[in-house]
């Protein structure tokens, strides 16, 4: 029996994506019955749009040949309506196809050479002072009032929007890893555009084009309104003009040309929306499933500890709404003063567990089931205030990435300052005080100065030190750290690690450490919580788990950490033969 | 044993930020080779210019000073045709295997993108890619699949393939395991040496992690700060440093023992209270 590989999840083709989209599939069906109308006109009339008969001026609808009526020059409304169909549809094309052509290919040149974009920059932005309308009315003896040549120079009109959408766009995706990569592999620059480039910028294009579609449309028709370009163009403008000056006679010669202008327009700007959704992914709201309030546990049986953790477990709601457990049945017990290290790779479920102590989980997590106990005190339960005075003075956290957890407009000292007067409602000068004293205890040199400085101003060490500073400032029992060195130099981690340690001792505080690094849990942990697909499958003592490994997936793992031992001996491939022609000499 | 990269007193700087800055020194003379076939691993902190230098070699970044020779031939500043046609030789695997591939491309339009740009018709470049990805250890089918159906390792085999497609001489791999959990980390590090070993291409493999550059490198130098403050074989530096800066480094790596680690502790606080 062949094993059947999962089918790899594939998401659904733009267009699949459209067709389910009930919004896409009606806008797109009323500009596909417009355009087709548009384009079948003169079968479905007995007269041109231009053909003008004195007999039908403001005829009635349903007179013979004339099925709309006649307008007040005797021509067929209904003839000039499907060749208006035609002249808007011609007009968005050539527009919009101006103004992505010069839009995009600039965008993506500007965008990707730096010496460039300067100047590009510069003639956009020439382009976008000059008032678009009246410069097509001024311009009318140059086009001779054609209004194909009017929408190419609306096109360039519209260019800018365009240009700036892609530059913005190429300069985000410019530097990122695989575009060096195709620059590597020896791609040529208009290849790396053509295939990189502008394949990561089509999706805001695609949905702008829709939009460019609408405003051309637009601008043809209010031209014609206005009176500008010949007569004879059949446009939705120049007939909303006729029948506005027949309002009180014909009334509905005013309404069809708006009605059908209307559609097209409207259309248009919905397909638009529903082609960001399909491009852009509309975010689902996730079902949301009530989390089960624990028992309170009334039994004496309860194991002691400080942090007691029974048979939690975390799912998140799939697509299908159903629910995935990422953590099930943990387990785990931490004294005070001990440390505790919860090791596995990533998707092990490690960090959710230690934020489902924090209660800090994404929304749409659910706790399914389990009780998290601090000092025999559940915190499953616990309303959002009374956890948040927990987490500000027992339990404490520190992050992984120093620098994004700093907020970037406040200096340090006001971060920690407003964290201390949260926690422990001091006065401003002496959470100043106390600030300063934490900087010094946590090793900073200069504890003035960094107080004053902005996160960009320190190191990545620096931070992670403020952090640590900001977390012990209540003297919590238990301090939840997330793979707090990852992010530093090993240099660096070494003393970070000296410094929980000794903290950890002055305070008497337990430390929950989440980490992949078996060094980290050598150097600093008394005890060890292996954890594999959201289960712990092994829990001992430092010496017991890295000297006598119970189970078979730490005994991998540790197998695979590279030690001083694993230094490599042979010589390089290429240089044997070197060395074998040296001994035949 | 003759050279195949010969990096001389390279240095190079970054244009400063505001009006009128200085520029920003990054390597201060930096001066390496690695021959044919060889591994040199380059070990660094953040900040220490590591990544520079790589891209230097690949041309991503522009020497201020100082030489690249590549088989004998300058490369420091060559035009951009001549750079094409130098990917047929070096190649590259970043550290990030999320980034450094194109979600929208599947993985066999990844892995002939460098064949055709060196010229290979478009059938020969097709079948080469199922050679390729047999010799990484992915399935065939993985051709017709997207980067995002693939784990973190499975990415970085791809990058792997890319960056053998064009039998290149010397692969600059910047950090290519850091990203990776620990059991991928060390099947990829052995498929690089295993690939090396069979095609004799030379690595030069940069890295913050001592003990993932001790495991692959046949030589190692440490860079801190802009300037390579000691060159030699793998053992001897990784393990019994000469220079304060590596001795420290070394320290400072937690080994997994914790009786073992004990008494590194102490010996690097011992050094730092003499430093002091």
């Amino acid at each position: 029996m062949t094993a059947q590989a999962p089918a790899p999840r594939r998401r659904r083709s733009l267009a699949g994506r459209l067709l389910r989209d009930p919004q896409a599939v009606a806008a797109a069906s009323v500009l596909l019955i417009i355009v087709v109308l548009g384009l079948i006109g003169p079968l479905l009339t007995s007269h041109g749009p231009n053909e003008a008969s004195l007999d039908s001026i403001n005829a009635d609808p349903g007179t013979p040949g004339y099925l709309l009526g006649g307008d007040r020059s005797g021509q067929d409304i209904l003839a000039r309506l499907l060749a208006s169909i035609n002249t808007s549809v011609v007009s968005a094309l050539i527009g919009t196809s101006i103004a992505l052509l010069v839009g995009v290919s600039a965008g993506l040149v500007g965008g990707y050479y730096d010496r460039i974009r300067g100047g590009a920059e510069w003639l956009f932005s020439l382009i976008m002072t000059f008032p678009g309308l009246l410069l097509l009315i001024v311009l009318l003896p140059l086009t001779k009032g054609d209004f194909k040549v009017t929408m190419v120079i609306f096109g360039v009109l519209l260019s800018p929007g365009v240009y700036r959408l892609t530059r913005n766009l190429v300069v985000g995706v410019k530097n990122e890893l695989f575009v060096d990569a195709a620059r590597v592999s020896g791609l040529s620059d208009p290849r790396i555009l053509r295939r990189h480039v502008l394949f990561a910028v089509r999706g805001p294009v695609i949905i702008a084009t829709a939009f460019l579609a609408g405003a051309s449309i637009g601008v043809q028709s209010g031209l014609s309104f206005l009176g500008v370009g010949p007569a004879t163009t059949p446009s939705f403008g120049a007939m909303i003009a006729g029948g506005f000056a027949e309002l009180y006679t014909e009334p509905l010669q005013f309404v069809w040309p708006s009605l059908m202008l209307g559609m097209m327009t409207a259309s248009l700007v919905l397909f638009g929306n529903a082609l960001r959704d399909a491009l852009e992914g509309a975010t689902r709201k996730p079902v949301k499933i009530k989390p089960v309030r624990p028992e309170p546990r009334t039994t004496g049986d309860a194991p002691a500890g400080l942090l007691v953790v029974e048979d939690l477990a975390i799912a998140y709601p799939t697509p299908s709404g159903e629910l995935r457990e990422v953590v099930s049945g943990v387990s785990l017990s931490l004294d005070a003063g001990e440390t505790l290290g919860l090791v596995g790779e990533s998707g092990s479920g490690k960090t959710q567990t230690a934020f489902a102590i924090l209660r800090v989980l994404p929304a749409e997590a659910v706790v399914t089931r389990g009780s998290i106990r601090l000092d025999g005190r559940e915190i499953l339960g616990l309303k959002e205030k009374d956890m948040r005075a927990l987490r500000g003075r027992s339990i404490a956290y520190v992050p992984q990435e120093p620098m994004s957890n700093l907020d970037p407009s406040f200096t340090v000292g006001d971060q920690l300052v407003e964290g201390l007067r949260a926690a422990k409602g001091l006065s401003r000068k002496e959470a100043r005080a106390q600030a300063l004293a934490l900087l010094e205890r946590v090793g900073i040199a200069e504890p003035e100065r960094t107080f004053r400085c902005y996160p960009h101003q320190i190191s990545g060490g620096m931070a992670q030190r403020v952090l640590i500073a900001g977390a012990v400032a209540s003297r919590p029992v238990l301090l939840i750290a997330d793979e707090p060195t990852t992010a530093l130099d090993v240099t660096v981690q070494a003393e970070i690690l000296d410094l929980l340690r000794d903290l950890q001792k002055e305070l008497g505080m337990a430390l929950l450490l989440v980490t992949h690094n078996f060094g980290v849990v050598a150097d600093i942990c008394d005890r060890i919580s292996v954890m594999r697909e959201g289960q712990i499958v092994e829990t001992g003592t430092a010496l017991e788990v890295f000297r006598e490994p119970a189970h078979p997936y730490t005994r991998m793992l540790l197998d695979c950490v590279l030690d001083e031992n694993t230094v490599r001996t042979d010589p390089p491939p290429a240089s044997v033969p070197a060395h074998a022609e040296e001994e035949q000499r | 044993m003759t050279s195949l990269l010969e990096v001389n007193d390279l240095r190079l700087s970054y244009p400063g930020k505001g009006f009128r800055a200085r520029p920003a020194e990054i390597l201060h003379g930096v001066s390496l080779t690695v021959a044919e076939g060889e591994t040199l691993g380059v070990v660094g902190e953040s900040g220490s210019g590591k990544t520079t230098i790589g891209r230097a070699l690949l041309g991503l970044a522009e020497p201020s000073s100082g030489s690249i020779r590549f088989d004998g031939r300058d490369i420091t500043h060559v035009g951009a045709k001549e750079r094409r046609r130098l990917a047929r030789d070096i190649q590259v695997i970043f550290q990030d295997p999320y980034t450094s591939l194109n979600p929208s491309l599947t993985i066999g339009d990844i892995l002939t993108e460098p064949l055709i740009a060196q010229g290979t018709p478009a059938a020969a470049a097709r079948t080469r890619v199922a050679d390729l990805l047999e010799r990484v250890g992915l399935p065939e089918d993985a051709a017709q699949r997207l980067p995002r159906e693939f784990s973190g390792g499975q990415r970085q085999r791809v990058a792997i393939a890319r960056a053998l497609a064009p039998e290149p001489r010397l692969i600059v791999c910047d950090e290519p395991v850091s990203a990776l959990d620990l059991s991928t980390q060390t099947r990829v590090l052995d498929l690089l040496i295993d690939i090396q070993r069979r095609t004799g291409v030379a690595y030069l493999f940069i890295s913050h992690d001592l003990a993932v550059v001790r495991h692959i490198s046949h030589r190692v130098a440490v860079l801190y700060r802009g300037d390579l403050v000691e060159t030699g074989p793998a053992g001897p530096v990784t393990t019994a440093p000469e220079h304060p800066y590596t001795q420290k480094l070394v320290l400072a790596s937690p080994v997994a023992d914790p009786v073992e680690q004990e008494r590194r502790r102490t010996e690097r606080r011992k050094l730092a209270s003499n430093a002091h």
